[in-house]
């Protein structure tokens, strides 16, 4: 189908998004979600896809969502860390597919951090 | 709808599809498909990253991690540990600078990366380069769009001319003026034409541009084609590049069906089509008089100009030609403006320009640069430096119409009036690397039995000429040489430079002259002392054993195919030089280094 | 046409405003060396030799191509491009296979002028005295050796643009690269039509003419022979180029004289079968146009055309006249009419004809063209360039020669049959024979000047008593493919057209006196050589071919009337289509 120039830009917002992915743009917020064996046991697969639909669906820019490994407290998985340049790490743990959520749009989207997700909380 | 987390990239450029990159891909989708992970993590094949050396090369996104020389077995490893339990395969992860730094560190960061500059390059191995969608993700056609809506075709023109881009194919022409030219032809029918005739030995930058980034090429013939009122376009490109051909093809399909291409592109009336003529690999098909006349059907060979093709071209009509470098800029200037694109490179030379690393280097491979970046930056922090501890004797720049620079010129800056300052040129961009072990004789050599194989025939001096000074050289290298023949050289250089027809032969002496300018040294050990200073040329080298150092394992003698070593065992054995064929197998074979060539 | 002012070594000149470097020079006096540079036919600055210094270019500019511009400051010795002729000659040198001493072209070869020119006294490259031979001579007509080819490219730009049939070209490339057919196939195997305008444009002694002098000697000291020459009209008309007379002297009285002292027992005119040519194709003419079958009726005396006919457009060859061409039926009429009133035994009859084309010797061979079963009409054809070389052989001093006259026999013919040997000449003397016929009135004014003159291809109408008749003229084959795509596709009608293969008719032909580019760059020979037919036609008090009392004795005593069974039987003759590949096999 030929395409005017609002569906070329059209194209080219919800191509954005994917693209992000492959930025390599170290001032990027990075969410990375816990994905050994023992964060898929405790369902970080959803936690994980939550956050990559939240973040895509509000289409915020330079925030990565990505992978790891065991991060050390098993119990507490799925544990999501949220790396933010200049500023301490936040990690949450025993996140679900709504806290996912929430943190998105309260942490990346508000600028404030929920307190009781976090592992501080947790001990 | 479901929800891509991970970005699989595998590169698919020519260098790692011969490496067998197609498998891994299959791999990758048959392990994620295993696990279920088909719907969540994208596999996309993209164009080259530049680091060929290290091929096959697949990054994994969201993380970043690179890595190199992939193997379809290891293709389960990664899916298992990284993709699905987040551990990154550390032993496959490159094995510079990022490995230190464990992962987390940007790409861009490493030595290889941190100092280019991508504009030409900027979506290789970044998008997947048979997905129009990809393309307009970053930003493609929007140059064209705006081209066609807001700008008239003088402000075009202005724009390239402004931002000082130069012809990226050799001569470095300023782009906006060649498209003045065809624009003030008052003639209904022109035409746009694209150079992908890439044909320096060692060069790759087109073909990697053309596979890894084929819309950007199209969407800027089309700006050219608005610019000087040409309606059809053709891609020159050589039939032994058949990704790049396939990919073109299919990006010009997709171009086609969204109307980039074709007739009244965005509503506004301008019609311009395109067309892939594959050329049959010439390398004289690269000089745009034969390159027109090849995609008129003729034998490739060149005219005289004038006419320039500006004025009569291709089917005889006004013409420009630019090659797919030059190209690929064309959009970037246009979306980030003439002074972005003026504002990096040197007062003459502006941008960035490409370079295909090779020869004795550490990172061989693809990297675009700022124009005036030092040729030492480019070897020893981009290029990894001479490996194997060997020492940097000369860069060729240009391929064969180049010419080589010593090591005391090592902080040349790599930009037109430069190369050609120290008897070099920029050409397309192939930079080889040379160490002590290089012969610069045979090195020229080496480039003149290119162009022999190459002049198309049509004029005298390269034709006869050419032949005559390999003849020469050979008989130079053979030490049959006389001081006066390395007279007869320099001059029958000067008479083909002068003299030929065309380009290819006003600059095929260039690699001679420039090692008579720099290594003259070498060309009389060779002729005087009967001797090759890097111990290359086969009829100057003696191959010898050390009394003192041999054994008498016979190890040697065994070895040598043609019965030249003698000897009893444990006692040390001699080599009859006139039957030694020079193959260099004893050397290898002695384990006690008691065999040396000179 | 507008002009410019140019500095040539110093002098102003004015000269057209698209004239070449090479051509202002040349205005000035001064003649920068050439070899690749053809006028008209060859401009793709290949060769080099033409390098010369300008204002305002980089470097050496190659004259022959580079335009003037105003002011410009043209130096065409300076020692720069002095060396640069120089050097680039000793390149060519060095590939060149220089047995001069037997080459065809010794004393009459480009190169070897300027090597004489530039004082080249030592080749310091390659190895030339290790080239051997590499002939090509598949052809009847022609012999091709690369060992002595430049690359000037001058026979592939005549074969492919003048006669528009390019059976030749570069093949390989660089060092390798050699002028041959396509996939390195023989001649024989292609659609070449036996021209030979290559062999006349070529440079050095790289194309010739298959030689037949030896065959003619033989005859000659052969006593048990009677042998009989009879020369074409346009030799008349450039042999004297070969002794160095000037182009465009009509020398008939000393070619008789010089043929009768080579010892052939008798000397003719092929005016004489020319003007015999004219009352059977004028009475098929006359046929097709009152029953309008296979019209236009087209010519068949030029056996290139005609090969060109068989191989191209073999649709037309019902339109080929099928009349012998001169040469043919001069032979004809020697082993048969002659034969029996001299009472020799057509065995007996050795016929020579000296032509200005190398399609003459295919022709010869062609199939139905045997008047007496088992015996081909003609046994030699030998070109101009042949017939001089003979001459220079029996060392008759050419140019003192005293002029004489053709035997009686077949040595009475019209202008009408002189002037076959220019483009439109046939046609002219049809339409001369023809009108006459037709309206049974002498012709006020012979001259069709319509159809006169060196223009590819000319066209013209008559009132034939009452009726309109269309005539078109084509020489050179380029041309003739032009006319017949008209003709094919209705945009034009036409009862008859005259077809030369070689531009500018016989006159221009394949086998006429080698002139170099020097000369033809500047001099037009088709128009100089044509104007002295046309001075010998109208110095003749007969013109016009009926009235030729040996034509009218012919038909009297032997062949009854034109287009008799007879005639048909001895003067006319078959075509046959023929591939455009014959080396291969195509299904067509």
């Amino acid at each position: 189908m030929k395409k005017s120039i609002e569906e070329l830009n059209a194209i080219r917002e919800r191509m954005k998004q994917t693209i992000q992915m492959r930025s390599d743009n170290s001032n990027n917020v990075r969410v990375v979600v816990g994905m050994a064996t023992c964060g898929i046991a405790a369902g970080a697969r959803p936690v994980l896809a939550a956050f990559v639909d939240e973040v895509n669906r509000r289409q915020l820019k330079n925030v990565t969502v990505a992978q790891t490994g065991c991060i050390g407290v098993c119990r507490l998985e799925p544990i999501v860390e949220i790396y933010e340049p200049g500023k301490e790490k936040v990690t949450y743990v025993k996140v679900d597919e709504n806290k996912a959520r929430m943190i998105v749009a309260e942490h990346l989207v508000n600028q404030r951090v929920i307190e009781e997700y976090t592992i501080g909380a947790a001990k | 709808m479901n929800i891509v987390r991970s970005h699989v990239l595998v590169c698919g450029g020519t260098g790692c599809t011969s490496s067998n990159s197609p498998e891994i891909i299959k791999q990758f989708n048959k392990e994620l498909d295993k696990r279920g992970l088909s719907d969540e993590v994208k596999v996309i094949q993209t164009g080259c990253f530049g680091l060929c050396a290290l091929g096959p090369i697949v990054i994994v996104y969201p993380e970043g991690s690179f890595y190199s020389m992939v193997k379809p077995e290891d293709v389960e490893e990664i899916v298992e540990e990284h993709i699905l339990k987040g551990r990154i395969v550390k032993r496959l992860l490159y094995e510079g600078d990022l490995k230190e730094a464990k992962v987390a560190t940007s790409l861009n960061d490493t030595n290889f990366y941190k100092k280019q500059k991508r504009i030409a390059l900027r979506n290789c191995g970044v998008i997947d380069p048979e997905n129009i969608d990809e393309y307009i993700a970053n930003d493609g056609y929007q140059a064209l769009a705006k081209v066609l809506t807001q700008m008239t075709p003088e402000e075009v023109i202005d724009t390239i001319t402004a931002s000082g881009l130069r012809g990226r194919g050799g001569a470095g022409f300023p782009t906006g003026r060649k498209w003045a030219f065809a624009a003030k032809e008052d003639n209904p029918v022109k035409y746009v034409c694209c150079n992908a005739d890439e044909g320096d030995p060692g060069a790759f930058m087109d073909r990697s541009l053309l596979e890894g980034d084929p819309h950007s090429i199209i969407e800027a013939m089309a700006i050219a084609g608005y610019a000087i009122g040409a309606h059809q376009g053709y891609v020159y490109v050589r039939a032994e590049y058949p990704i790049a051909v396939k990919r073109l093809q299919i990006a010009i399909r997709q171009a086609r069906e969204y109307g980039f291409l074709g007739e009244d592109i965005f509503g506004t009336g301008f019609n311009f089509d395109l067309d892939v003529r594959l050329g049959a690999g010439a390398f004289v098909c690269g000089e745009e008089t034969a390159l027109m006349r090849s995609i008129e059907g003729h034998r490739g060979e060149p005219r005289p100009r004038p006419p320039f093709p500006a004025v009569k071209g291709l089917f005889d009509k006004p013409t420009i030609l630019n090659n797919v470098e030059t190209y690929a800029n064309v959009p970037w200037i246009i979306n980030n403006g003439p002074e972005a694109f003026a504002s990096i490179g040197t007062e003459k030379s502006k941008g960035t320009k490409v370079f295909a690393l090779g020869g004795k280097i550490t990172n061989t491979g693809l990297v675009e640069i700022p124009m005036g970046t030092t040729l030492r930056e480019v070897i020893e922090e981009i290029g990894g430096g001479v490996p194997n501890g060997k020492k940097f004797k000369a860069a060729q720049t240009g391929g064969p119409s180049g010419g080589c620079i010593p090591e005391s010129l090592i902080d040349t800056p790599m930009d037109f009036e430069s190369l050609a300052a120290v008897g070099s040129i920029m050409g397309s961009g192939g930079l080889i690397v040379m160490d002590e072990d290089n012969c610069m004789v045979d090195i020229a050599k080496f480039f003149l039995q290119f162009t022999v194989d190459e002049s198309c025939g049509k004029c005298t001096p390269c034709r006869i000429g050419m032949r005559r000074l390999l003849e020469l050289v050979d008989k130079i290298t053979s030490g049959n040489g006389t001081l006066e023949d390395i007279e007869l050289t320099e001059q029958l250089c000067y008479h083909i430079k002068e003299n030929s027809l065309c380009g290819l032969g006003q600059t095929a002496p260039n690699p001679v002259l420039s090692t008579l300018q720099h290594f003259r040294d070498e060309y009389i050990a060779h002729v005087v002392d009967k001797r090759c200073p890097a111990g290359v040329c086969k009829n100057l080298l003696r191959y010898q054993i050390l009394a003192e150092k041999c054994i008498g394992c016979t190890s040697c003698a065994r070895v040598c195919p043609v019965g030249a070593i003698s000897g009893e065992v444990k006692k040390p054995h001699t080599i009859d030089t006139s039957k030694c064929i020079k193959c260099g197998a004893c050397m290898e074979k002695c384990k006690f280094g008691a065999i040396v060539k000179n | 046409m507008s002009t410019v002012k140019v500095k040539v070594n110093g002098v102003e000149v004015e000269c057209p405003a698209n004239a070449t470097v090479l051509e202002a020079a040349r205005l000035a006096g001064i003649e920068i060396p050439t070899l690749c540079y053809m006028k008209e036919i060859n401009a793709i600055g290949a060769c080099r030799i033409c390098v010369t210094e300008v204002s305002g270019a980089r470097g050496l500019v190659a004259a022959c191509v580079y335009p003037v511009a105003e002011g410009m400051e043209i130096n065409t010795n300076s020692q720069k491009a002095y060396n640069a002729r120089k050097m680039t000659l000793e390149l060519i040198l060095s590939n060149h296979r220089r047995d001069c001493l037997t080459c065809d072209r010794n004393q009459n070869c480009e190169l070897q002028k300027l090597a004489k020119d530039y004082n080249i006294k030592d080749v310091r490259f390659g190895h030339p005295e290790e080239l051997k031979p590499q002939i090509e001579d598949s052809m009847i007509h022609l012999i091709r050796d690369n060992s002595k080819c430049i690359l000037c490219r001058r026979c592939v730009a005549v074969c492919k643009e003048m006669q528009g049939i390019g059976v030749i070209g570069p093949n390989d490339r660089g060092f390798e690269t050699h002028i041959s057919c396509a996939f390195d196939r023989n001649l024989e195997e292609t659609a070449c039509v036996s021209c030979g305008q290559c062999i006349t444009v070529c440079p050095t002694g790289a194309l010739t003419e298959r030689d037949c002098t030896d065959k003619v000697w033989n005859a000659l000291a052969d006593k048990s022979k009677f042998v009989v020459v009879g020369t074409a009209p346009s030799v008349r008309v450039t042999l004297g180029e070969c002794f160095d007379m000037p182009v465009g002297t009509n020398v008939q009285g000393k070619m008789v004289a010089a043929l009768r002292r080579l010892g052939f027992d008798k000397v003719f005119d092929v005016d004489v079968t020319a003007d015999l040519t004219i009352l059977e194709e004028g009475t098929e003419f006359l046929e097709r146009l009152n029953s309008g079958e296979n019209l236009p009726l087209i010519t068949s005396c030029s056996p290139g055309w005609v090969k060109f006919c068989e191989h191209y457009y073999p649709e037309f060859i019902p339109n080929l006249s099928s009349c012998k061409s001169p040469q043919q039926m001069f032979g004809a009429m020697m082993k048969t009419y002659y034969a029996e009133k001299m009472g020799i035994d057509p065995k007996d009859i050795f016929v020579v004809s000296i032509m200005p084309c190398t399609a003459k010797k295919f022709e010869r061979f062609r199939d139905y063209q045997e008047a007496v079963p088992g015996l081909r009409d003609v046994d030699a054809a030998i070109t101009t360039r042949e017939l001089a070389r003979m001459i220079a052989t029996a060392g008759i001093s050419f140019k003192d020669l005293p002029d004489e006259d053709f035997d009686p026999a077949f040595g009475i013919s019209s202008g009408a049959g002189v002037i076959f040997g220019a483009t439109g000449g046939v046609m002219e003397a049809a339409l001369r024979t023809v009108t006459e016929i037709v309206t049974g009135q002498e012709l006020k004014k012979l001259e069709f000047t319509e159809v006169r003159g060196t223009e590819g291809i000319k066209e013209a109408q008559y009132d034939l008593g009452g009726r309109l008749v269309r005539v078109a003229v084509a020489s050179g084959l380029s041309n003739a493919r032009a006319l017949l795509e008209r003709v094919k596709s209705g945009e034009a009608q036409y009862d008859m057209i005259e077809i030369m293969a070689c531009p500018g008719g016989c006159v221009n032909g394949g086998g006429q006196p080698i002139q170099p580019q020097s000369v033809r760059n500047f001099v037009d020979l088709r128009a100089k050589r044509a104007a002295a037919i046309y001075d010998a036609d109208k110095e003749m008090k007969l013109r016009k071919s009926h009235e030729n009392p040996v034509i009218k004795e012919i038909y009297d005593t032997y062949l009854e009337k034109p287009g008799s069974h007879k005639a048909h039987k001895i003067l006319h003759t078959k075509y046959q289509a023929r591939s455009k590949y014959p080396g291969v096999a195509v299904a067509e």
